[in-house]
């Protein structure tokens, strides 16, 4: 099972590594990540395999909006699947 | 890897748009809990909602954390209680309703629909105390919906439960005078009832359904109306195919949903409804979709246009998006529920006429509006009427509840408070029709054949 980590918000130095760090300690394998900044807004995908999880759904989405609160980012995260029936047929 | 700017769309409709999951809605059959005794049928019907449902609010919020998009209500249907109240001896329905509230306590539903009775053709036993002990029920309890179908497109309008029914729900405003008359907000009087609709007050489970299936209503006015503010300079045309594009996005989530759900609980997936259901919150509001179309406010001339393309086009987008569609299925325009709805009657924009029209090309009907606490039993029997004559000449459910403000009058106010908004008395044509709907008997069937 994949899921979707969205973070936005304003740019600053080390969002990516902070929001890697709590997917390491949560045993969250990062398989690809995608960010861009526009007119100072940082906006972040990362697609993440969470089969090896060590945590639950909510801990990680948790531990996640957590780190979002500390950094003044909103950072989300969304199974997969709702993306994919969405853009896809 | 999925296109971020995809993403963020999804993101954006969800916290921004008011993009959510309006209900999922589980339906139960209580055929096997006919007895003669009532309180063991009473007891069964319990057994059955909560054995079925126990899992059902947890299995929602489980989804809601996973997928990210809320759920905001958990529902239960059950099988028209008039049909397994007329195998009882003694006859005292409410105690149904005390079951159904319990039941709905226990496993932690918003609402429970299925007091019910279908007379779209005639009375049949359990049907006449079932719809008297309407008003005390919905009086005794709090999570319970009740509904009457009282005519169909087969079989014509029912005049005598038309006239039965405009007393019921004055008492059942009456009866709940001291709590807003919420007690008619809870009862809806339909024509060409669907068997399988997740939304309540006229939820029920047909009883050509199966055992238990779970169904789901989505919502996304707020997404729709955000899609046309981007787009601000596309023709009518334009303006149709973004809302189907949109309306197909929307229905995708719940088709994703229903079938996550069903396969969670072990349960068949029956439809989704694909209602652009509105709240009074700001940016969830149909009204506003129609205003951004071009129109000064919801009821201006060019409003029934506006709303039928809108109906259509949300049907052409959720079709293709879901394996199946059903319930109500089209734009919802209740008046307390809507800001824009609201804002409307208020200003006197919006009456009760342009809104009868209204209902002639979407679903549902007459719906949440408040009128004056003196009308008269006669005139709401006369509203149900023409409500029904719409809905069966046009092969189209419609519905009308109203909600009698006991005391109250035009330009006065009542506030439910949550998903059921606020909204001003509205005026009523009181010109009497008692002696037309004193008539009693039916309305024949009508030919569907020479349309014109």
């Amino acid at each position: 099972m994949r899921a979707v980590v969205t973070v936005i918000g304003k740019d600053k130095v080390g969002i990516l590594a902070q929001v890697s760090s709590v997917c390491a300690e949560c045993n969250v394998n990062i398989n690809d990540v995608n960010q861009s900044v526009m007119q100072d807004l940082f906006t972040m995908v990362m697609l993440c395999d969470i089969r090896e999880m060590n945590v639950s759904f909510n801990e990680l989405s948790d531990r996640l909006a957590k780190k979002g609160d500390e950094l003044g980012l909103s950072i989300h995260v969304t199974h997969e699947d709702i993306f994919n029936s969405m853009h896809r047929i | 890897m999925l296109d971020i700017n995809d993403i963020l769309e999804t993101i954006t409709m969800i916290q921004d748009e008011c993009l959510d999951i309006r209900t999922v809605t589980m339906g139960i059959s209580l055929l096997d809990c006919a007895d003669e005794n009532i309180d063991r049928a009473c007891t069964k019907v319990y057994d059955k909602i909560t054995r079925y449902a126990e899992n059902l609010v947890k299995t929602a919020d489980d989804i809601q954390t996973d997928y990210g998009i809320p759920i905001i209500n958990k529902r239960i249907a059950v099988t028209p209680i008039a049909i397994i109240e007329a195998a009882c001896q003694s006859s005292d329905p409410v105690k149904f309703a005390h079951s159904l509230e319990r039941a709905a306590k226990a496993v932690g539903v918003n609402f429970i629909g299925g007091y019910s009775a279908l007379v779209h053709k005639g009375f049949s036993a359990g049907d006449y105390a079932l719809i008297e002990s309407i008003p005390q029920a919905l009086k005794e309890t709090e999570h319970v919906c009740a509904s009457v179908n009282i005519g169909s497109t087969k079989a014509g309008i029912n005049m005598d439960a038309v006239a039965k029914m405009g007393h019921v729900i004055r008492r059942a405003a009456e009866l709940t005078a001291d709590n807003n008359c919420f007690g008619a907000a809870k009862l809806v009087v339909l024509c060409n009832a669907p068997e399988d609709n997740p939304f309540m007050a006229g939820a029920f489970h047909g009883v050509g359904e199966a055992d238990c299936v779970i169904n789901v209503g989505v919502s996304g006015p707020g997404v729709v109306r955000a899609a046309l503010q981007k787009s601000s300079g596309l023709d009518i045309t334009g303006v149709a195919d973004l809302i189907k594009k949109t309306a197909f996005k929307i229905t995708r989530m719940g088709q994703l949903v229903a079938k996550e759900a069903s396969r969670r609980l072990s349960v068949p997936f029956g439809i989704v409804d694909l209602s652009l259901a509105p709240t009074p919150a700001v940016g969830d509001s149909v009204a506003h979709i129609l205003e951004e179309m071009g129109l000064e406010s919801v009821g201006a001339c060019g409003t029934t246009a506006a709303l039928a393309m809108l109906n259509d086009a949300v049907k052409k987008g959720g079709i293709m998006a879901s394996s199946h569609v059903g319930g109500l299925s089209g734009a919802f325009i209740p008046v307390t529920e809507d800001a824009g709805m609201i804002d409307a009657a208020r200003s006197g924009k919006l009456t009760i006429e342009k809104l009868e029209a209204m209902t002639a090309v979407c679903s549902v009907g007459l719906d949440m509006i408040v009128i004056p606490g003196d009308t008269p039993a006669e005139v709401i029997s006369g509203i149900i009427a023409d409500e029904a004559a719409i809905g069966m000449i046009n092969s189209k459910t419609t519905a009308v509840r109203l909600i009698p403000a006991i005391g109250k009058s035009v330009g006065e106010e009542l506030d439910f408070g949550g998903l059921f908004g606020s909204g001003p008395v509205m005026r009523v044509n009181t010109a009497s029709p008692t002696k037309f709907i004193s008539r009693g008997g039916r309305i024949p069937a009508p030919v569907q054949s020479l349309k014109n």
